[in-house]
């Protein structure tokens, strides 16, 4: 019981007594997601929630140890299907870093800006969405095109909008065409205004300030102890970045900040993620005029010269002996893979996404383990919405980004 | 001093002597080996002991090796201490037969979970865990799936309708 009701006496038997048990999810408009909440509920507060997850558990690393290692790429879009690209590049950097392939820099700064892109469309509709939580539609619908901007560029790299799959070990399938420079143009020329104009309407809103201030707050301790990673982890203020701490695809080379919070609450999530948006931005930026000083033969780099690993080009494939051998040795499993374990982690959309990775030199890995972020970090949910309002679990729960998909693997 | 992995396997030898067996640095993360009665006593070292300082529990997974006897078993731990920024992995060997291995929840509350996710899978009971239940498959299932005797289906079975399923389903 809460502590102003103990003044009130309240007759034995009486309904204000009671508590009700409220299933919130698994398909649920507000839990973006499926995964169920069971909550007990003293009136509209929480007086506690046990987590269901598992409803769309697809035994990833199950099917993962019978696949070559190029066919489990499709697998991770399917994690955190906000930012497929993330998880796609990360598990080439893990083959890449089992198999001793080197990238040049122009595939570096190309995975880069591939990455970026995945993070400002995650954090994108992870901000919209508290603010939809919130009860302000618009700035959902708003910013939702400028997601469209970003798939648009991916279709142009790869073909394919939300499941990626998304380059290749050792690099990109192909190098990105004219129009995909030209639509990351105009989204670099056009979607700072619009960025802008979405952190005016809900930054300094008061409506949205206060419902989010206070809301599900976590301590940095606390956070580390729940194994707290990402934009959660920098809004309860401890400044671990994957990019920075263990930089990958040549992160040392671009200039951006962690932006960290201090109350680790739905409103520190806010901004931590609103600034990452803007350094997300300039690294995009960065990367893009990085690629432009590439001159003559460097400026068509799109993977490491590694025949055995990366599938020759289709039409060699046809007229030319060595690469039909690859491309077979490829395809049939045939190419060595040595033994060993391995562990490389990426700074997902939501936090650390890891892989680790046990071969035995067959075909596809003896044991693949994917680290995800928000299995993880989603069991702190009934520690944060303890005591608070339902509408807060509601906000909280998107505060977080969980992805169902992630989570159930 | 900088934490180097030559300094960690000095103070864990120091400390467990013997116990601390299978040390290699694949891909330069340094992984060792304890028996599994000891494996909350060198985390609990680990995270306790100022100059180690492996605070946070990155990931917790179980591997199954059906050809090793009375080791078929491994529970791996991957520890970061963030601000020197090294990891490590710990390994706990246990026979499939008996496969209890002590909990890691009092010290890390991010375990309770990945330790849940371990015993859907491969049937590690974790001795003392708060919940000890099935997190992503459902509660019925009797056996472990990511164990090495389930092999997946037979891609080339042919006595299934896939009908349904926008296969064809036409070989008879």
């Amino acid at each position: 019981m809460q502590e102003h009701q103990h003044n009130i006496k309240l007759p034995d038997g009486s309904i204000e007594r009671q508590t009700t048990t409220l299933n919130l999810g698994p398909t649920h408009p507000a839990t973006h997601g499926v995964f169920q909440n069971i909550l007990e509920m003293d009136g509209e507060r929480v007086v506690s929630a046990e987590s269901t997850v598992g409803y769309i558990h697809r035994a990833f690393e199950k099917l993962a140890e019978r696949r070559p290692l190029y066919q489990i790429t499709p697998l991770t879009d399917r994690l955190n299907y906000c930012s497929s690209p993330i998880n796609n590049m990360g598990w080439h950097m893990t083959c890449e870093k089992l198999l001793g392939v080197v990238t040049p820099k122009r595939v570096d700064y190309m995975r880069v800006i591939i990455m970026e892109l995945a993070r400002i469309a995650d954090h994108v509709i992870c901000n919209s969405v508290i603010g939809v939580d919130a009860g302000a539609l618009s700035v959902f619908l708003y910013v939702m095109q400028y997601r469209e901007r970003i798939y648009e560029i991916y279709e142009e790299i790869c073909g394919s909008r939300l499941t990626t799959n998304i380059g290749r070990i050792g690099g990109f399938e192909r190098n990105f065409t004219p129009a995909a420079w030209s639509k990351l143009e105009s989204f670099l020329d056009e979607f700072p205004k619009v960025m802008k104009e979405f952190e005016n309407l809900l930054k300094r809103n008061r409506i949205f300030v206060e419902r989010c201030v206070g809301a599900g707050p976590i301590s940095a301790e606390r956070a580390l102890n729940y194994g707290f990673t990402g934009p959660n982890l920098r809004a309860a203020g401890v400044d671990y970045d994957v990019r920075v701490h263990t930089p990958y695809s040549s992160y040392e080379d671009f200039d951006f900040k962690i932006p960290v919070g201090t109350t680790g609450d739905v409103y520190d999530r806010w901004l931590v993620r609103n600034e990452e948006i803007w350094e997300s931005l300039s690294i995009v930026r960065q990367a893009y005029e990085k690629i432009q000083q590439f001159k003559g033969e460097e400026a068509e780099v799109f993977h490491a010269n590694v025949p055995e690993y990366y599938l020759p080009k289709k039409q060699d494939v046809y007229t030319k002996m060595e690469a039909l051998i690859w491309h077979f040795k490829i395809i049939m499993g045939e190419t060595a893979i040595p033994a060993g374990e391995v562990y490389h982690s990426v700074e997902g959309g939501n936090g650390e996404l890891g892989f680790y990775m046990i071969s035995d030199g067959g075909r596809s890995p003896y044991r693949l383990h994917f680290r995800r972020p928000c299995f993880i970090y989603y069991q702190a949910y009934p520690e944060l919405v303890k005591d608070s309002m339902l509408a807060d679990a509601v906000l909280v729960l998107s505060s977080l980004n969980l992805i169902a998909g992630e989570m159930d693997a | 001093m900088a934490l180097t992995n030559e300094y960690i396997q000095q103070r864990l030898q120091e400390k467990f002597g013997e116990l601390v067996t299978g040390v290699e640095q694949p891909y330069g993360m340094f992984t060792f080996e304890v028996p599994k009665s000891h494996n909350l006593k060198v985390m609990q070292f680990l995270h306790d002991d100022e100059a180690l300082g492996f605070r946070f529990l990155t990931d917790l997974t179980a591997v199954h090796y059906p050809d090793a006897p009375g080791r078929e078993l491994a529970v791996v731990y991957h520890l970061h201490n963030l601000a020197e920024n090294v990891r490590i992995r710990l390994k706990v060997f246990t026979a499939v037969t008996e496969p209890d291995v002590y909990t890691a929840t009092a010290l890390y509350q991010s375990a309770n979970w990945m330790e849940r996710e371990t015993y859907d899978f491969y049937g590690v009971n974790f001795v003392g865990h708060p919940n000890l239940k099935r997190i992503l498959n459902v509660d019925e299932m009797d056996y472990f799936p990511m164990r090495k005797e389930f092999p997946l289906e037979d891609q080339t079975r042919i006595d299934k309708d896939d009908d349904m399923f926008g296969r064809g389903g036409h070989i008879n």
